[in-house]
């Protein structure tokens, strides 16, 4: 029996959360004090949160702490006040793998409940910031063997530190008929194959994958990925005229022109008696028309994928937002997924060769330059990747320094065919 | 316990066509429609002709497993059980007999207590990260805080009356896990970090000089041990070194401070995706209920309500009416410290001679 399990009862004393008992948002402090009458390490938990609330302070440190041959997935937390809540010495949370685009059978969902109250706490989180369910409370041993129960139900533990993270999908397929492509499919099979970088922290640093079906991106790719994946279509969208009209009928004209065809980023849409004419080879794929008109518009039959690069939050050099990498590729095949896959491994191959510790991918191509980076994973440069040309004239092109004079060095190998500068010893 | 050795299995992503609800799984990549029947309730057309109901709830995020069970027992008795969860900690339940939406919904709000909404132009539920309840870097709390905004938001989130979607997260410290919206709310650090010099032995000094944004540490002697000093003047109070070191402590339960930033986006839709921008700074971290917090997260919400045109989100809303309106409507004062002097700082100032008179 592990110590989460065993601890003794004890009082609450929680006149600042007691606060959170009132209003009509669910409060998980409720919830969690009914629960401690079962679960008595709760009340310390909920106790040193009140002593939070006091004194505006936090009571956790972490540590390190591993299932054997993982390098990630528990997260460890000991608390400064275990003199007082000694259940709280070791109170760690286990990351899970969530299924793709979240979906549950309540099988699958009570047994994780089961499983987070027989080895801890019993206190679940849907859903972590990354993606995965977070299970809260284990004791050293406790997580292992939460890990093992976990393992033995065909779960799998989350990914933290400089790995691949768990990756995170909209419901696509499964329940929109805007998905563009299987985003469930393709967010397994990237988990699956690459499970190993998933598992073994091995990389420069973190590196995360958010998959969204349309450019509405229910995943939040944009901003909150190193390499969103994003369905998209070539060639015209779908337009059912008729309905259209009915749409021009129930809304009227004015609607239509003031929320739909003004609000057309690149101009490509207009009304003509009641039919609607789209310049498709003018349209950036934004959705927006669909969004409104979702009866009559649909994305086009010929679908793939958007593939960027780069976006994540402030820290280091402030945020970075991903930028187009591949403009256009299918996602249908296994012979498509196979070519996905070796593309994501000539992308890491690059940046994790050269990038710095600590590093994310979109800090290291504002390092180093798009262009370089293009060069170093080996794509061609294409004018979709760029809202504009550079205006800085300061340039070296290869091509134009030839040699002045004898034994001059006009060309500095370039950084994809340069010499280690250490090499390892063994 | 079992006496197994523990071993990597490597399983990976569970398998969802194993969780998918039966309509899911028959009609999957076969959908044809979707409607909102009423806030909180979708209903999703198949080409097949079947229909999909999705009950939409705000969940408190953290749970018990009690309450997980309970959860369950719902989707057991009316979702054939299935549900799924959105990327904002809502719950979905999946029905798929029109006859059982009505007993549903009831037991939903009856008997979970959990509000029905959070579909089409509302606010929904708030991404939010762990705060004091499990996190070891936080300045502030995230459940709690957001348990108390929600409170005041309630309206907004059960009707769908806003110009569009508004979605509101909460970080905890500056490394912000909570990540943009559409109005955000970060802990504000106001000092350099406070260094244990005698515990310094359980970092990576390398990596505690190599994660600082502004190069404000560099290595020292102190008392005969290896440690790091800060340079204060190049210091901007990230705290980017605290989560690497436990032992640069940046957080001040005195001085901290919560701040509000507004226009995140990252919907492609009509414009690109965009960063948020500071709306309001200096609010006091106020437990247990954050009520400066709420007034002025109201204040951001009745003003975009009062002026934004359909579809827009709220920072295409600014951009539209510009920053002197926003300020004025908002009765936000505009100070120094809105005008930015990061990485972004030139190209974030009128560059033109556009100006509202």
């Amino acid at each position: 029996m592990s110590v989460n399990q065993t601890s003794q009862a004890m009082e609450l004393h929680t006149p600042m959360l007691n606060e959170l008992e009132s209003g009509p948002w669910p409060s998980f402090f409720s919830d969690l004090k009914e629960y401690s009458k079962k679960k008595p390490i709760v009340a310390q938990l909920l106790n040193q949160l009140e002593e939070s609330y006091e004194n505006r302070w936090n009571y956790w440190l972490g540590k390190i702490i591993n299932a054997p041959g993982y390098g990630g997935g528990i997260i460890a937390r000991v608390s400064e006040l275990s003199h007082k809540y000694p259940g709280l010495a070791n109170f760690h949370t286990v990351r899970v793998i969530e299924p793709p685009g979240w979906v549950y059978s309540t099988e699958s969902l009570r047994n994780l409940a089961d499983t987070a109250e027989r080895n801890g706490a019993g206190i679940l989180q849907f859903h972590g910031m990354s993606g995965d369910v977070l299970l809260l409370g284990f004791d050293d041993a406790g997580s292992l063997q939460c890990v093992e129960d976990l393992m033995n139900d065909g779960w799998d533990i989350g990914g933290s530190g400089a790995a691949m993270r768990t990756l995170q999908c909209c419901v696509g397929q499964a329940r929109c008929e805007m998905a563009c492509y299987d985003t469930m499919k393709t967010t397994k099979h990237i988990t699956d194959t690459f499970i190993h970088y998933l598992h073994r922290p091995e990389f420069v640093y973190k590196f995360k994958f958010k998959l969204s079906g349309c450019g509405n991106d229910c995943a939040n790719s944009m901003l909150r990925s190193d390499m969103p994946i994003i369905g998209t279509w070539r060639g015209p969208m779908q337009v059912d005229q008729a309905k259209v009209a009915e749409f021009i009928d129930e809304k009227g004209i004015e609607y239509l022109i003031d929320n739909v065809i003004t609000r057309c980023p690149t101009r490509c849409l207009a009304v003509r008696g009641k039919s609607l004419e789209v310049d498709n080879d003018n349209c950036v794929r934004c959705m927006h028309c669909i969004n409104v008109m979702h009866h009559a518009l649909k994305p086009g039959l010929d679908r793939g994928v958007t593939i960027l690069v780069g976006g994540h939050r402030t820290l280091k050099i402030g945020d970075t937002l991903s930028s187009v990498l591949v403009p256009f590729m299918k996602l249908e095949t296994d012979e498509d997924l196979d070519e996905l896959i070796s593309f994501i491994e000539r992308v890491w191959e690059f940046w994790n060769d050269n990038g710095m510790d600590h590093e994310r991918i979109g800090e290291f191509i504002h390092r180093v330059g798009m262009g370089t980076f293009l060069k170093g994973v080996g794509l061609e440069p294409d004018p979709r990747m760029i809202r504009q040309p550079r205006t800085t004239p300061y340039i070296k092109f290869e091509e134009l320094a030839p040699t002045r004079f004898e034994g001059e060095q006009t060309k500095m190998p370039p950084v994809w065919n340069r010499e280690a500068e250490a090499v390892e010893t063994a | 316990m079992s006496n197994k050795p523990l071993a990597p299995r490597d399983q990976g992503a569970p398998d969802y066509t194993k969780l998918l609800h039966p309509l899911m799984a028959k009609n999957y990549g076969a959908w044809e429609s979707h409607d909102r029947l009423r806030p909180g309730v979708l209903v999703h057309t198949a080409k097949s002709g079947d229909k999909l109901y999705s009950v939409r709830a705000g969940s408190p995020r953290t749970m018990s497993a009690d309450t997980v069970r309970k959860v369950c027992d719902i989707a057991d008795k009316y979702c054939q059980g299935f549900l799924r969860f959105t990327s904002r900690s809502n719950v979905e339940f999946l029905c798929g007999d029109k006859n059982d939406l009505d007993g549903l919904v009831n037991a939903v709000e009856n008997s979970l207590g959990w509000p029905l909404g959070g579909t089409g132009p509302s606010v929904s539920n708030i991404s939010h990260t762990q705060g004091w309840l499990h996190c070891n870097l936080p300045g502030s709390d995230a459940a709690g805080s957001v348990k108390a905004l929600m409170d005041e938001l309630i309206d907004e989130f059960k009707n769908e009356t806003l110009p569009n979607r508004v979605h509101i997260s909460s970080s905890c410290c500056q490394i912000n896990c909570a990540s943009h919206g559409d109005i955000a709310i970060i802990v504000q650090h106001h000092h350099p970090p406070r260094i244990n010099h005698a515990n310094m032995q359980i970092c990576e000094l390398p990596k505690v000089v190599a994660i600082c944004p502004a190069a404000a540490i560099r290595p020292a002697v102190v008392n005969g041990m290896e440690t790091v000093e800060v340079v204060n003047e190049k210091c901007m109070y990230c705290g980017a070194c605290h989560g690497q070191c436990p032992s640069m402590e940046i957080r001040d339960s005195e001085t901290d401070t919560l701040s509000i930033w507004v226009g995140g986006k990252v919907s492609n839709a009509r414009t690109p995706p965009t960063f948020m921008k500071l709306a309001v700074w200096g609010l006091p971290n106020n437990p247990p209920r954050w009520p400066e917090v709420g007034e002025a997260v109201r204040r951001i919400l009745s003003a975009y309500k009062e002026s934004a045109k359909p579809w827009e989100r709220v920072g295409e809303w600014i951009d539209r009416i510009g920053w002197q309106r926003f300020f004025e409507k908002t009765g936000f004062p505009f100070t120094r410290y809105h005008i930015d002097d990061g990485p972004e700082a030139l190209s974030n100032l009128n560059r033109s001679a556009m100006v509202r008179l």
